[in-house]
């Protein structure tokens, strides 16, 4: 059943990247909104293939490599159709989805981790970790959106226009929709990682459980330098293109903690 | 039910040809009636624009006859000797009528090709005579018909995306950056052609506020007065720069008027947020220097005319699409007035039948005295029932049947199979 959904969710993706692709060089606003239509339904199997998934091993999906990566996905593709209605733009949807495609396809294919122990249970830990990814996917897509702002900025500055750039969201709209994503991400990491201390709390009672994990240490850095891009994007000398390389950058700093000192420092955050 | 057009456009005709043939809403008002009146049409529209003058009409008589007619009566209207009009005449029949007019509609026959006002233009035209009663149902549906393939092109090609003026491609990169502009600033500099194309694009756009310059500060005030801006002192740069969001410059000038220290400093006063210059005077009259600053956006009238070079050949290629919509609404057209024919040709061979059916009768009866007055109504009646049956099965198929209508190509086969004694309905 795991992989009946994970099979649907795959196709409504990659249909819905399609759609959203033709969107953007033909305009049709019909295209468009099967575009977010499929998208949804992705959305909807991609949900399913983690609640099976979750039934399968016994335990919530953020246990292993697969099952994070799988949420991470899925709270991408959340926190994208969120600000698509938000700011009514389709146009960075044929971005967006490859990353989550990614995201979803590496899941199945990575090796198998779903032994790994798990230490730590509880509601406030469970959001704990969904805020934490949720925010790393907004951050990633703020890396998009700030990857576009640099492209299209670059075309028009060097009068080199091609057919997309005409469909593309204006650039000031670009830099909201980052700010915003930004915001989302800024906000749950700040709760995340406070939930994530007071599930320390809680099993300082019982285990022997350390605050100075250096995963910590490296999020409360990252959460800095978000904290400044934020401030930073508002000011003359920042605002535009250097902005935008600062979220790139930001985003290198996120990917680094998921992959590196999650892996090779963390002892308690290996998958989240 | 025949449809007829006589007209003249930018191709045909001069522009002197042109003014003296334009027709006010009045004058086409007044046109349609005596054209309706002295019975040379049954239904008419006209379209007048400043490329086009056309005279639609249906009428149920020959319609080259009516064409001439037609020709004739716009030369008497407009006070122009026939010598000089016809020459710059078209005149379409039928299907050619149809396709012509959806090919207007979808700006395929513009001079800017496929812009956008002439469907608001057609749009109009059909309001008003609809509203002025001098159309009929043939010209209903061909003009509805007109504005859903205008529609179509317009949302499924994209014939008229792209800006084809340098003005417009102007403001279309502008809104590339900041997106609507009705929050935004501009300045313009200058009140020549060219800087009052940019300004009727702005305020098209809603612009907030408008800023206006000339060294002429008379030329500069009369320019804001029509316009709705606010006039600047010309030199006063400093508090000039410092406004907008968008800055044009059309002055004839020696040395740039806009150097890249003047703008540095303007965008350190407005804490470096985008700026769009937009350089359209020759010699240029903004330092090239300036498209180095961070945050700016630097275009010059070369980098525009490139832009609506590449939107021409753009827009080119997408005529083919655009003429197959054409193609596809001519021939839904083409099958519905058939299947309006039909339905007259039918009216008319039953009546023939019955008309036959009693002289029939009559011939049979003619000296017999074999069936009582009762006996010859209920023959008579189910004569009628057969020919009912025999004529509404067919007529059942033809009214439906598309590809079946295609086969007999043409209703004068009928026509003369059964009709050759009779007018035509």
């Amino acid at each position: 059943m795991t992989h009946t959904f994970a099979v649907l969710t795959v196709l409504a993706y990659f249909a819905s990247m399609g759609l959203y692709l033709r969107f953007l060089f033909s305009g049709k606003e019909l295209t468009g909104r099967l575009a977010t239509l499929l998208m949804f339904l992705g959305l909807v199997a991609h949900y399913l293939a983690l609640l099976m998934r979750a039934r399968g091993t016994h335990t919530v999906p953020y246990h292993d490599l697969q099952g994070s990566m799988v949420l991470f996905g899925w709270l991408l593709a959340v926190t994208y159709l969120c600000l698509e209605i938000y700011h009514k733009q389709r146009t960075v949807g044929g971005f967006v989805l490859p990353v989550i495609l990614v995201f979803f396809l590496a899941a199945y294919l990575v090796p198998d981790h779903s032994n790994t122990p798990t230490t730590v249970h509880g509601v406030v830990f469970a959001l704990h970790v969904t805020l934490s990814i949720l925010a790393y996917a907004a951050f990633a897509l703020s890396c998009v959106l700030s990857l576009i702002y640099l492209a299209e900025e670059r075309v028009l500055r060097m009068r080199r226009l091609g057919e997309v750039v005409w469909r593309l969201p204006p650039l000031e709209l670009l830099e909201r929709m980052s700010h915003t994503s930004v915001l989302v991400g800024l906000v749950t990491i700040a709760v995340g990682t406070s939930l994530g201390f007071l599930t320390v709390d809680r099993q300082l009672a019982t285990e022997h459980y350390s605050y100075f994990d250096p995963k910590y240490v490296f999020t409360l850095f990252v959460l800095a330098l978000y904290a400044i891009y934020f401030r930073l994007a508002r000011t003359a000398a920042w605002r535009g293109a250097r902005a935008s390389k600062l979220c790139v950058f930001n985003f290198v700093l996120v990917v680094v903690n998921f992959a590196v000192i999650n892996i090779y420092f963390s002892q308690h955050h290996r998958y989240f | 039910m025949e449809i007829v057009l006589v007209g003249l456009n930018f191709r045909t005709a001069p522009v002197e040809v042109r003014e003296k043939v334009s027709f006010s809403h009045e004058q086409a008002l007044r046109a349609s009636e005596e054209l309706r009146a002295r019975g040379i049409l049954e239904e008419t529209l006209v379209l007048s624009t400043c490329n086009r003058s056309e005279v639609y009409g249906v009428h149920p008589v020959g319609n080259r006859e009516s064409a001439a007619a037609l020709s004739s009566y716009l030369s008497n209207f407009h006070h122009v000797h026939p010598e000089q009009l016809n020459p710059s005449l078209y005149h379409h029949y039928d299907h050619d009528v149809v396709r012509h007019l959806f090919r207007v509609s979808a700006g395929l026959e513009s001079m800017l090709l496929g812009e956008a006002e002439i469907l608001g233009q057609v749009r109009e035209a059909y309001l008003r005579a609809h509203e002025d009663h001098v159309t009929g149902p043939v010209l209903n549906r061909l003009f509805q018909a007109a504005l859903e393939v205008g529609k179509r092109v317009r949302s499924e090609t994209e014939l008229g995306m792209r800006p084809m003026g340098v003005a417009s491609a102007g403001m279309k990169l502008a809104e590339r950056i900041f997106g609507k502009l009705n929050d935004r600033s501009a300045l313009v500099l200058g009140a020549g052609t060219i800087s009052e194309q940019v300004v009727s694009q702005l305020r098209d756009r809603n612009i907030k506020n408008l800023y206006l310059s000339n060294r002429s500060g008379e030329k500069a005030e009369e320019f804001a007065k029509q316009y709705a801006g606010t006039v600047i002192e010309w030199g006063e740069w400093d508090t000039a720069l410092r406004l907008p969001d968008v800055i044009v410059s059309a002055v004839g000038v020696q040395e740039p008027l806009l150097t890249k220290s003047l703008i540095e400093k303007a965008m350190a006063a407005r804490g470096n947020r985008a700026l769009f210059l937009m350089d359209l005077g020759l010699p240029r009259n903004i330092a090239p220097a300036v498209a180095e600053l961070y945050n700016t956006y630097l275009y010059t009238m070369d980098d525009l005319t490139e832009i609506v070079q590449q939107n021409r050949n753009a827009r080119q290629s997408e005529v083919p699409k655009a003429e197959a919509l054409v193609e596809e609404h001519v021939g839904k057209f083409i099958s519905w007035q058939a299947s309006v024919e039909l339905i007259g040709v039918l009216d008319t061979l039953r009546d023939s039948l019955k008309e036959r059916r009693a002289a029939f009768l009559q011939e049979k009866f003619a000296g017999t005295n074999r069936f009582s007055p009762e006996d010859r109504e209920h023959l008579g009646v189910l004569m009628d029932e057969l020919v009912e049956r025999l004529l509404i099965a067919p007529a059942e198929r033809l009214r439906t049947e598309k590809e079946f209508r295609k086969k007999i190509q043409s209703l004068e086969a009928i026509r003369e199979l059964y009709l050759s004694d009779r007018g035509k309905p």
